[in-house]
């Protein structure tokens, strides 16, 4: 054998052993997770002393008290962190973060948790996608002249600096320029319906319907073929209703017309004509001139560009609806139902309960500051009650807040949660790159095959055959578990006991311990067990409580 | 505190009550119609009584030359070459690479005239799919889904597998809409290839204690809920008898193709889309409502007559032995074969030698299930004038795309013009076309 022989044989040992010793880190690995700035220990006292959040728990507890409904219990810990996490990034919480959490005071952890998913790029890059779904729906849009990712990743942007929600809706609808070049015009590319005979350019029909549900919370699409002869529609207020009318919806139409796409994107062409439309008691095209469709005391009439004088109006801090649509809709994402139901049908003249107008004077007076919402909302006891109680819930206790509203993973969130519950580190912005990648894709081939609900965020859905097959047989759960680089086989390798293998399986899974019962169930079957036998095991109580009920509901 | 979601909705008490009236009228034996009225009544309930069952889609993904394939015009500027070969029908002419189908063609008619106001693929998609315009208010389901609705209590305890199926999904697979996901397609790829989610990942012992150890945990988690009577119901496993009945179910086998002699399969084409539709016959077969197979690779907006040939070559075959099969199966007549895209192509080259979007006078293949063949309704002009505002008169015999829905609808005895509940309580018409009646009488 020759120098050159033993120095190949030593250069491959050597990458042998690194790479063994690489796999035994990344399998062993208890890296902590980064403190965050937001968080400052003991300020629970302080928030519980804000007085929207007692007034919120107040309203409520008053509203049950008088129906002589009673409330729950506060939910535990891990339930809550199970809750927040589902709603703000749509994965259940890594045991790494449980863990880290039984490291801060008890009093501070919701704190600690809400501070950590708000600076974590996966709470702003969830919330832009939901948002985005009401804003520019998920469908592809128009060839070439949209780009829904670019839209996107700018609202993630925006969300994760934590810019005023006015200010970043005062962009959406005023935004110039290209598609690429600057994201925010995708609402407008978005609305474009290519035709062969027609100028490519946004829709006002559409952009008038979409402004008005995306940021008002109001459907007033029925506005568009009649006036409203059957008064679901009021334009006035409680004390002075005012049908709405087609013309109406057509008025705020107009505020589109001098939307132009271009090579230079999208503009404003100040000159253009008045927008013209042939109502359904007319015989003709007719001009119609803009005009907001209620709150008209807030609207600038003198201002020349109509998109800005539109935005100036939507975002008004008195302009409620603007501010009530976006309170209801981060209410319902949080609560998986909606104060008002449907989010984006919120009637203009009430009622409203007390809770929503008490969060949206708070919203405004913070200067419309989305984690402020979100943190008084986690805040409150009425979004930590327990979804159990120990007396008979009814509708009414649910409808009324009593206790914490039961509602069905949205596809998205049980993609999320199989693929976080087979990883034991947290995926998030510091995970390799090859582990976010897959996540990515894995998540997409199953919202694909188990359905993606579009639009509809808060419907009532109920499971198909074609669902459950997925979640007996389905390649992303077989992939998840039969990856010996994700959790089983670490399980396997470094749990102390039994006990503790079952009980992190839980917690990675359910964000809770076993019980009794359960535990004794899967400790026996463990018992006897060694090696890839165990392992398989493991597996299969991974498979068990990823079908489980309990798995598929936010509770 | 939580708003009833029927407050606010177009779940007007005047729609209500207007339908409640007609629900009333028509329990009244149709006494308070006119003597007009009823006549036309009588004349739509005297219809034949045998009526289709089943509807399969062959679903031209990227939108077809209808100058290539089913409304040629050979020898003419618009052609710009392209040829045609005379069918089993005097009078009636495909595009040239139809050779088996062109045997068939009087079990087939030809609808060439169809029009949409959608150019752009994804809306002409869901357009052509639902009989409707994209609304972004709600989704429409697509006909798939509309026939499964309709005949779900005929069906529930006759199949255990899915009734409405998409092979080799396209970009947009049938879905439910606002009839709700339980109408959605089941996706399946190459019929050569194992159904997906069907088999179990570990053997039938370790399965059976995987489903053991749910009910462990399940009865954990229901236990502590027994108090709360507003979700009790809810909470379980509702489709897991139903899975695991699908997953050993002997109709499973309509899925194989691999056990069809041979001769059988080539017949069909040894391609992807071939055995899509092979497959497609044993699920009709088999009691499935609706099987949707895509053949993409259309989009032909570069040279156009060779791409267009090649999606053609695979298509014939797969089609007329689909009808031959259905016709020795004795099944032509309960099933509806559909075959189109999402709109036409331009009746000019542009300059890569391809044909752009045109969906100002489109073909659709249609058979089967009461659908009369060796028909074309419809003409367009081998002279078409090119301005916007004459498209329209460039053709004779027009119909939307959602008559082409009508007509389905009503060969299956659908009611037409009843309404259908979204789920905030919002009335939509199943339909918004009329039948194309010459394709459906005798």
């Amino acid at each position: 054998m020759t120098s050159k022989d033993w120095f190949k044989d030593i250069l491959l040992l050597s990458v042998c052993l690194s790479a063994i010793a690489a796999v035994s880190v990344y399998l062993t690995a208890t890296d902590r997770i980064k403190q965050p700035t937001m968080f400052k220990a003991g300020t629970k006292s302080k928030m519980a002393a804000n007085t929207v959040v007692a007034a919120l728990d107040a309203s409520i507890e008053a509203n049950l008290a008088q129906r002589g409904l009673q409330t729950s219990y506060p939910a535990s810990e891990t339930v809550l962190m199970r809750r927040l996490s589902l709603a703000l990034t749509g994965t259940l919480p890594s045991v790494e973060e449980l863990r880290e959490l039984e490291t801060i005071e008890p009093r501070d952890r919701v704190h600690w948790f809400v501070a950590h998913l708000l600076e974590d790029r996966r709470c702003s890059d969830y919330l832009s996608e939901r948002f985005a779904r009401v804003i520019v729906g998920v469908d592809e849009g128009p060839f070439l002249v949209y780009r829904r990712r670019r839209f996107v990743a700018w609202l993630s942007d925006q969300l994760y600096a934590n810019r005023p929600y006015d200010e970043l809706v005062r962009q959406i609808l005023t935004d110039d320029g290209i598609w690429t070049d600057s994201p925010a015009v995708n609402y407008y590319t978005h609305n474009i319906i290519p035709d062969v005979e027609q100028d490519s350019k946004p829709d006002p029909i559409r952009l008038a319907g979409r402004t008005s549900r995306a940021f008002l919370g109001m459907r007033i699409d029925c506005l568009q073929c009649h006036d409203d002869f059957i008064g679901t529609m009021n334009l006035g207020s409680a004390e002075e209703p005012l049908a709405g009318l087609q013309l109406d919806f057509h008025s705020l139409a107009s505020f589109f017309s001098q939307v132009e796409n271009s090579l230079i994107g999208i503009s404003d062409d100040l000159r253009s004509d008045t927008y013209r439309y042939q109502l359904l008691e007319s015989d003709q095209l007719e001009p119609i001139p803009a005009r907001v469709p209620f709150n008209r005391e807030l609207d600038d009439e003198n201002e020349n560009n109509l998109r800005l004088r539109l935005a100036n109006w939507v975002t008004h801090r008195d302009n409620r609806p603007f501010a009530r649509s976006i309170v209801n809709r981060v209410w319902a994402i949080m609560f998986g139902v909606g104060l008002i139901q449907p989010v984006d049908n919120i009637p203009l003249d009430g009622p409203f309960p007390p809770a929503l107008e008490l969060l949206v004077d708070d919203f405004v007076v913070h200067q419309f500051d989305l984690h402020h919402l979100i943190r008084t909302i986690a805040d409150s006891d009425t979004f930590q009650r327990d979804s159990r109680a120990d007396f008979e819930i009814t509708d009414e206790h649910v409808s009324g807040w009593a206790v914490f509203p039961m509602t069905r993973l949205r596809p998205e969130q049980v993609a999320g949660s199989i693929i976080q519950s087979t990883s034991l580190k947290t995926i998030d912005s510091t995970a390799h790159v090859l582990s976010r990648l897959a996540m990515f894709g894995q998540q997409n081939e199953f919202v694909d095959r188990f359905g993606d609900p579009g639009e509809e965020e808060f419907g009532d859905r109920t499971e198909t055959v074609t669902q459950r097959l997925l979640m007996l047989n389905g390649s992303t759960i077989r992939d998840r578990l039969g990856n010996d680089l994700n959790s089983v086989a670490r399980i396997n390798l470094i749990s102390p006991s039994l006990e503790k293998a079952v009980e992190t399986v839980f917690l990675a899974t359910l964000t809770r311990v076993p019980d009794d019962e359960e535990l004794n169930h899967f400790v026996e079957q463990l018992q006897p067990l060694t090696g890839d036998d165990r392992r398989d095991r493991i597996r299969d109580l991974y498979w068990t409580l990823i079908n489980s009920t309990e798995f598929s509901w936010n509770h | 505190m939580m708003l009833s979601e029927f407050a606010y909705s177009c779940q007007s008490l005047e729609h209500v009550q207007r339908r409640t009236f007609l629900q009333i009228a028509g329990a009244g034996g149709l006494s308070l119609l006119t003597p007009v009225a009823s006549a036309l009544a009588r004349r739509h309930d005297d219809r034949k009584v045998e009526s289709a069952k089943s509807l399969i889609v062959l679903w031209l993904e990227g939108a077809p030359s209808q100058l290539e394939t089913f409304d040629p015009h050979p020898g003419t500027a618009i052609a710009a070459g392209s040829k045609a070969r005379r069918t089993n029908v005097e009078g009636i002419r495909l595009g040239e690479g139809f050779e088996q189908l062109a045997d068939q063609m009087d079990s087939v008619s030809i609808v060439r005239a169809l029009t949409s106001k959608e150019g752009d693929h994804a809306r002409a998609m869901y357009n052509i799919k639902t009989g409707f315009r994209p609304d972004p208010t709600l989704i429409h389901p697509a006909i798939g889904s509309v026939i499964c609705h309709q005949t779900i209590s005929a069906d529930s305890q006759v199949i255990d597998i899915p009734r409405h199926i998409s092979i080799l999904p396209g970009s947009a697979p049938g879905r439910g809409g606002y009839l709700g996901d339980r109408f959605d397609a089941f996706k399946i790829g190459d019929p050569r290839d194992p159904v997906p989610d069907i088999e179990s990942p570990v053997d039938r012992q370790r399965q059976l204690q995987r489903i053991a150890d749910l009910n462990v945990v399940d009865r954990s988690f229901r236990s502590r809920y027994q108090n709360h009577s507003a979700m009790r119901d809810k909470l379980g496993h509702h489709n897991l008898d139903a899975a695991l009945t699908m997953m050993s179910s002997e109709q499973l086998d309509a899925f194989n193709v691999t056990t069809v002699p041979v001769a059988l399969r080539n017949e069909y084409g040894d391609t992807p889309f071939g055995r899509g539709c092979l497959a497609a016959v044993r699920l009709i077969h088999a009691g499935v409502r609706c099987v949707e197979v895509t053949l993409g690779g259309w989009d032909t907006h570069i040279n156009n007559h060779e791409l267009q040939a090649g999606r053609i070559g695979i298509l014939d075959p797969a089609f007329a032995a689909m009808i031959r099969e259905l016709k020795s199966r004795k099944l032509l007549d309960s099933t509806i074969v559909v075959c189109g895209g999402e709109f036409g192509r331009t009746p000019f080259m542009n300059a890569a030698g391809g044909r752009d979007h045109w969906p100002h006078g489109f073909s659709i293949a249609m058979a089967g299930g009461g659908i009369q063949g060796g028909r074309v309704i419809g003409e367009t002009n081998p002279d078409p004038k090119p301005d916007a505002a004459a498209k329209l008169a460039n053709l004779k015999d027009a119909h939307p795309v959602e008559d082409i829905h009508a007509t389905i609808l009503q060969a299956m005895n659908i009611d037409l013009q009843q309404e259908l509940d979204t789920p905030v309580g919002r009335p939509m018409k199943i339909n918004e076309g009329k039948p194309i009646q010459q394709l459906l009488d005798a």
